[in-house]
């Protein structure tokens, strides 16, 4: 994302590190043009088996980590900046109203800012957490949880090898145990080729997903001063 | 061969199925999964898994190991295909608890766009803003 190239230039890196992880179970043939046209200085990685949404416990993407020098985690996993005003988005071309787009533009900037000042500034950061706090805000992940990553895992594996009906039975399995990772239940969605035209994997299941948060948020609104935590999403505004 | 998804890495190893659970060569377990069987049961780093009822009988048949058992013991996600030509040996929730709880960050090594491998734990001495992305 372009944000992330911003700031790493900003900050440079003596000290510093952005490390983007592509999420993708269709592996580098479909990451590379992405990479490629963000012609990105800092590191990009392919993780095809989903294993860092596994072994961070993250649920959606952007999803995002601090990570001190000593490699010990600073914030844990949490969205990336992004905003709940996506939900208000026109379902049949995905386009935003400004106000929503303001909203998730001032999200995403404050989110930026405080991981700059962090990059520059380490624990004296106005948001990098003390290891009380770090351990408070860590999410563990649960048995059904340790169990959807299995299911996920085996299912994307088996459709990969030909067994496609088959895997799709383990991909549902995960995604009835683990109905908050958007992340199991986007990359089935487009492993089965659904809303691959629109660049986005939507059809009306995710839209029913979107409508079932009803007044819950998707995204807790990171514990940053000045994140807007204006609801902004509801479809009938 | 039969198909074996553990830790991040798939591998074609020479197992068998018998009595509907996957057994592997006792030579071949240190080495594919990175339990080490010993007197006093199967062990990996400090930690080491008792044999049930204090019987090696019950885990192991002349030189090869029930390893669908043995995960299933340790109370681990264990699956497989309906063939039982593929199993997936997963990472139980405490031992994901337990590493995040410690604050260490989870060493990984993945490949770059050229087909280079790089580690998390490359990078000590940096801080690092460790983010996710997609296509879809």
């Amino acid at each position: 994302m372009p944000v992330w190239q911003t700031m790493y230039d900003e900050v440079g890196n003596d000290n510093f590190l952005v490390i983007a992880i592509a999420q993708e179970s269709r592996g580098l043939a479909t990451a590379r043009e992405f990479i490629e046209e963000a012609k990105a200085s800092y590191l990009c990685l392919i993780d095809e088996t989903h294993q860092i949404a596994d072994l961070y416990n993250m649920v959606n993407v952007p999803n995002a980590v601090w990570i001190d020098e000593h490699g010990k985690i600073v914030r844990p996993s949490e969205t990336a900046g992004s905003h709940d005003a996506f939900r208000s988005m026109d379902r049949q071309d995905f386009s935003q109203t400004d106000e929503a787009i303001d909203l998730t533009t001032r999200a995403q900037t404050t989110y930026m800012n405080a991981v700059k000042d962090w990059a520059i500034n380490g624990a004296a950061a106005e948001n990098a957490y003390d290891k009380e706090t770090a351990k408070r805000h860590m999410k563990l992940p649960s048995e059904p949880i340790a169990l959807a990553h299995a299911n996920f895992r085996l299912g994307a594996h088996l459709r990969q090898n030909g067994k496609e009906l088959e895997g799709d039975k383990f991909l549902a399995a995960a995604i009835a145990l683990h109905p908050d990772s958007w992340n199991m239940f986007r990359q089935a969605m487009n492993l089965r080729d659904i809303g691959e035209l629109m660049g986005l994997a939507a059809d009306q299941k995710f839209f029913d997903r979107v409508d079932a948060l009803g007044k819950n948020r998707y995204y807790p609104a990171p514990d940053i001063r000045g994140f807007p935590k204006e609801a902004g999403y509801d479809p009938k505004t | 061969m039969i198909t074996i998804i553990h830790e991040h890495q798939t591998l074609s190893v020479n197992a068998k199925v018998k009595g509907g659970h996957l057994w592997l060569p006792a030579k071949d377990v240190e080495k594919n999964l990175g339990w080490t069987i010993k007197p006093e049961g199967l062990c990996r780093e400090e930690k080491c898994i008792p044999y049930p009822n204090d019987s090696e009988d019950a885990l192991l048949d002349s030189e090869w190991l029930n390893v669908s058992k043995f995960w299933t013991l340790m109370s681990k996600p264990m699956l497989h295909d309906e063939m039982k030509e593929t199993w997936l040996l997963g990472a139980g929730h405490k031992d994901r608890s337990h590493k995040l709880a410690s604050l260490e960050a989870p060493d990984f090594t993945l490949p770059d766009i050229d087909g280079n491998f790089h580690s998390l734990s490359d990078y000590r001495g940096k801080r690092v803003f460790l983010t996710t992305w997609s296509s879809w």
